[in-house]
């Protein structure tokens, strides 16, 4: 129970880390000023989501290590977040749909969450969602606007729709860590949230003037350890002071 | 595109329940919505404030600083329009 708890606790909060550290790349390099700092506000609410589930997750794992070990110390093919986040960047157009897509996810799912029974995960559940709802409204606002705006914005966002749609399905991993705290009213079942995700999704696109692309391949490994060549660097950069400067505290 | 840069937006905050929206500066956006949620990003990230006005800055009618004198300098003679000389009553506080 309390390794499906860690299991569980982690693959949440590495979600949360790996795309704050993505979003947070954009910090000073920002299309205007104003969009430069909402993407860092919205990369701070991530990591911060992400300090209190590994701190959770690290108590439920009962080994000493801390919430910092989890985050910086942890080889590749130990995180557990889903092939989404740890995708490049890309223009603004694919950091815009990469993150719509993962904020509607999220924002279904903090819902849900809330209810857990397990206090811990539903009081930082009840934090989240104040924020990922505005999350979700920026992004979803920014899908319209660069769909439905100039031929070339519409022309980036379709692209990036293209490219990154195959990487959605995995949000909705399902293995028997979750069916196990499914079953003891802790971990939120996916799927019936599948269907309000789609119908958000698909709401959006319409009036984006988007389409999802014909092809439905779909690519996971992320929720097993099995991650694109994208995470090795991101890591590198992302744990490079603690790596190089072991137990380093500021 | 034939506009390079979107307007700009005057943004006022109001800091808390009963007080009046104040300015605190300007951004740019491309709708009222965005400037709005720009606002949010821009100026109360250390909550400053529990609501947003934005105005377009052009449509901000403003008085001519070269009429300065005629229109503002007439009320520095007129000290007595200040409610300077009355007592206040004992027991009376907040004033």
């Amino acid at each position: 129970m309390n390794n499906a708890l860690f299991t569980y606790t982690l693959r949440i909060a590495d979600d949360s880390l790996i795309l704050g550290h993505r979003v947070s790349e954009w910090c000073g390099h920002g299309p205007i000023l104003e969009e430069d700092i909402a993407l860092t506000n919205i990369a701070l609410d991530l990591i911060g989501q992400a300090t209190s589930l590994l701190e959770y997750a690290a108590l439920t794992e009962g080994k000493g290590r801390s919430a910092d070990d989890l985050a910086f110390l942890r080889y590749e093919k130990h995180y557990t977040n889903a092939l989404l986040v740890e995708q490049p960047n890309g223009d603004f157009g694919k950091t815009i749909v990469r993150q719509w897509l993962f904020d509607t996810f999220r924002l279904f799912f903090y819902e849900a969450l809330t209810h857990s029974k397990d206090e811990q995960l539903a009081a930082i559940a009840e934090k989240s969602l104040k924020e990922t709802k505005y999350h979700c409204k920026h992004s979803s606002e920014w899908v319209i606007r660069l769909g439905d705006g100039t031929e070339e914005s519409h022309q980036r966002t379709q692209a990036a729709v293209d490219a990154l749609w195959r990487f959605a399905d995995e949000l909705f991993f399902q293995d028997e860590t979750d069916q196990e705290l499914i079953a003891a009213g802790i971990a939120v079942d996916l799927v019936p949230l599948r269907a309000l995700w789609m119908e958000r999704i698909q709401h959006v696109l319409n009036e984006s003037t988007l389409r999802l692309p014909e092809n439905n391949w779909t690519q996971k490994g992320g929720r097993t350890g099995n991650h694109s060549e994208h995470l090795g660097y991101l890591l590198t950069e992302m744990q490079y002071m603690q790596r190089a400067y072991p137990g380093m505290e500021w | 595109m034939s506009q390079t840069e979107w307007p700009l937006w005057e943004v006022f905050i109001r800091s808390k329940q009963g007080l009046n929206h104040k300015h605190v500066g300007s951004l740019r956006a491309a709708d009222a919505e965005m400037a709005v949620e720009n606002a949010r990003d821009v100026y109360t990230r250390r909550s400053e404030g529990i609501s947003i006005w934005v105005v377009e800055s052009n449509q901000i009618f403003a008085s001519d600083p070269t009429e300065a004198e005629e229109l503002f300098e007439p009320a520095h003679s007129k000290v007595y329009r200040h409610p300077t000389f009355y007592d206040v009553p004992d027991g009376i506080s907040h004033m």
